[in-house]
């Protein structure tokens, strides 16, 4: 092969690789979620309330600390769990109990959950319990949403809002 | 597997061997693309930083900015900057698997083979938040599933997805921190990058020019016909349905899809798991690493220069000859390919010492032997074309009959025994048969080979040798055709030369060696 026909050789097998690799960066497409559907996500960090309240210490107790550690007032740490529920269109899509995050279990519960849901208008209610109450909630939002296809849709929880942030 | 695999490579070495011709093969110089791309991706990054805005508006606007209004310059630039960092991808995984296939992943080689599995992940982390950056909707997709999988993992505080949840979510500063991730993480890549060739002696971080030039101009035409562009604007309201995945950098996306984020962790920590260990998996086979004599050894350091992994340095002399140095063998880092037995001028057969020592040697295969196998060889030969062959054993002329003396590199003949099969007409020709000329196996093995005969490294081919009565022959074990007429060309041009004259000589009998680098000039 002459000099100048292997060098075209050379850059027509090199452009050929290079092609098939542009090709791939963004071929074939892909779909995340089906055609005419929506994603809810439930997402937030809220720390419940502590598991037990503060005591006082005795003078018995105090006198065994050292004297740097002698502060009157015990306050355990822990939280306990979370407890959230997320309804759609009257039916329950999500429920769990969410511990408190951290090696001490002192840290916030945190939920990242994502569902796909087809596009329309659907009834949502979350609720959530941060205390140590067994019944009921401490916290409920519910409303009508219309979703197009596409749509990304929050539930969110804000402590600063008092309670649960449609977005 | 692996012998399967490696036919296929030398199937498609031989093809692109004809096209690139052997010494700008692009699968043979797989770790200098690799090298080569990390600056062409280097040097269009740093170009399109130089325009872009760290802002959650401004990223994308501003990339769109360089791509459509300087579309001849950031433009192409930027489709460079992807190109050959999706190239890069191909190049590691050709790379990696070919060195599998030719079994360089364990013994010597583990230590390339294990830094190279952390070059993966820096890759991939370049390149992925490489994409976030762009902040198009396919930069959305990457930045949410990343951080869903990432929130997988028990080490942020909060949720890191929770970022990407609303579009108040994002702020500007999220964009710095992004940037410097995907300026410090191709450094850290760099880094091990450097570290993989450490022990490697002479590694190619170049590629042939030729062979740049070419990857250069077909880089610049597939910028122009299909210039790397965003996927609209991201929207956090929305859901980035229908995306353009880079397959190379995103190919496990789609996965989480399917499966739990744990099970994707568990996908990637098990693939790179294995990776790792895989230099210490068996079956284990390690033929000893090659031994000093320091009777025969006057520190002249050929070995050293010649070793192709770094295996031999030269130390203070520790016995009482009159030499300042000494070799010394690191078995950790010695492939017993014999290229130093080759390079050592000790290694002559003409010098009859007490059991033929040389000063460096290889337990399982030393000189003496390969001079025994090579006269008892040359003594079965007949007729009047009598060929002797030297055959790597990596090359087409392994496993062969009767006529051929098999070496773990041919760059272990010392040239001298070529002389000593032509001078004492044991033989009327010699054939050395090498690995293929595109990618030694020992890497070093037939370029040595070529320059010592070629008079150009020592020890030199003695120019006594009739060159018309040696031959070399570079194939790979699928290249058998063209071995075999190289093989009957030679023969038949031997057998029509005039006898083989033997040169009358002495054998010497000297038990020690003092001027070993003199020793082609002690035979008459």
């Amino acid at each position: 092969m002459i000099a100048g026909a292997r060098v075209a050789a050379q850059i027509a097998v090199m452009t050929l690789i290079l092609a098939a690799v542009a090709v791939l960066t963004d071929w074939p497409r892909y779909h995340q979620i089906p055609a005419q559907s929506a994603i809810i996500k439930l997402s937030f960090t809220h720390g419940s309330n502590r598991q037990a309240e503060c005591r006082k210490r005795t003078a018995e107790e105090l006198a065994k600390l050292p004297p740097n550690m002698r502060k009157p007032l015990e306050c355990p740490r822990g939280r306990g769990p979370v407890y959230v529920e997320l309804d759609m269109d009257g039916r329950t899509i999500y429920r769990a109990s969410l511990p408190p995050s951290g090696i001490s279990g002192d840290g916030p519960s945190r939920v990242y959950q994502r569902f796909v849901v087809p596009a329309g208008l659907h009834a949502v209610a979350a609720r959530m319990r941060d205390t140590a109450r067994t019944e009921g909630f401490d916290y409920v939002k519910s409303g009508e949403i219309a979703l197009a296809a596409g749509d990304n849709f929050v539930v969110d929880f804000s402590a600063a809002a008092q309670g649960f942030v449609f977005r | 597997m692996r012998p399967l695999l490696r036919t296929g490579f030398e199937y498609v070495e031989r093809g692109a061997d004809r096209i690139f011709q052997p010494q700008l093969n692009p699968l043979v110089q797989l770790g200098a693309l690799g090298f080569f791309l990390f600056w062409i991706v280097a040097v269009s990054g740093i170009y399109l930083f130089i325009f872009f805005d760290t802002g959650v508006v401004g990223a994308y606007t501003s990339v769109e900015a360089m791509t459509h209004t300087q579309w001849f310059a950031g433009g192409v630039m930027r489709s460079f900057h992807r190109y050959a960092s999706d190239l890069m991808v191909v190049v590691l995984a050709v790379h990696m698997l070919r060195e599998f296939a030719l079994d360089r992943y364990r013994g010597v080689h583990w230590f390339s083979w294990f830094t190279g599995v952390p070059i993966i992940w820096m890759l991939y982390a370049s390149g992925i938040t490489g994409y976030w950056l762009v902040w198009d909707m396919l930069a959305q997709y990457v930045a949410v599933v990343s951080t869903e999988l990432l929130d997988w993992l028990p080490i942020f505080g909060e949720p890191i997805a929770r970022n990407f949840l609303a579009p108040s979510s994002l702020n500007d500063r999220f964009f710095t921190l992004l940037v410097f991730m995907h300026i410090a993480i191709p450094l850290i890549l760099l880094f091990i990058m450097w570290v993989h060739i450490l022990r490697i002696s002479r590694p190619k971080v170049n590629p042939p020019r030729g062979l740049a030039i070419v990857m250069l101009v077909a880089l610049v035409a597939v910028s122009l016909w299909k210039p790397a562009v965003s996927q609209g604007p991201a929207d956090l309201s929305k859901v980035p349905t229908n995306v353009g995945l880079d397959w190379f950098y995103l190919p496990l996306y789609p996965l989480t899809d399917l499966w739990s984020h744990g099970a994707v962790w568990a996908l990637l920590g098990g693939f790179t798991l294995m990776l790792a260990m895989l230099p210490w998996l068996p079956p284990f086979r390690r033929p000893k690493a090659a031994v000093v004599e320091l009777a025969h050894c006057n520190g002249c350091g050929r070995c050293v220069e010649d070793c192709p992994y770094e295996a031999v340095r030269l130390v203070t002399r520790t016995d009482e000859r009159p030499f300042l140095q000494q070799a010394q063998v690191d078995w950790a880092l010695c492939a017993s390919c014999g290229i130093c037995v080759g390079a050592c001028p000790s290694s002559t057969p003409f010098r009859r010492t007490a059991g033929l020592k040389t000063g460096i040697d290889l337990p399982d295969f030393p000189l003496r032997t390969l001079c025994e196998r090579t006269e008892s060889t040359a003594a079965a030969l007949t007729g009047p074309g009598r060929v002797l062959i030297f055959a790597c054993k990596h090359g087409a002329g392994a496993g062969r009959a009767s006529d051929t003396v098999e070496v773990p590199c041919v760059a272990m003949l010392p040239p001298s025994l070529i002389d000593y099969v032509i001078s004492r007409d044991l033989a009327d020709g010699v054939v050395v048969a090498g690995c293929a000329e595109r990618a030694c196996y020992h890497r070093l093995g037939g370029a040595w080979t070529k320059q010592r005969f070629a008079r150009e490294r020592d020890p030199y081919l003695r120019t006594r040798v009739p060159r018309e009565r040696l031959t070399t022959i570079w194939a790979s074990p699928t290249e058998q055709h063209g071995f075999a007429k190289a093989l009957a060309d030679f023969t038949t041009a031997i057998a029509t030369l005039p006898p083989n004259r033997p040169v009358a000589i002495d054998r010497l009998t000297t038990s020690a060696i003092e001027t070993p680098e003199l020793s082609e000039e002690v035979v008459p």
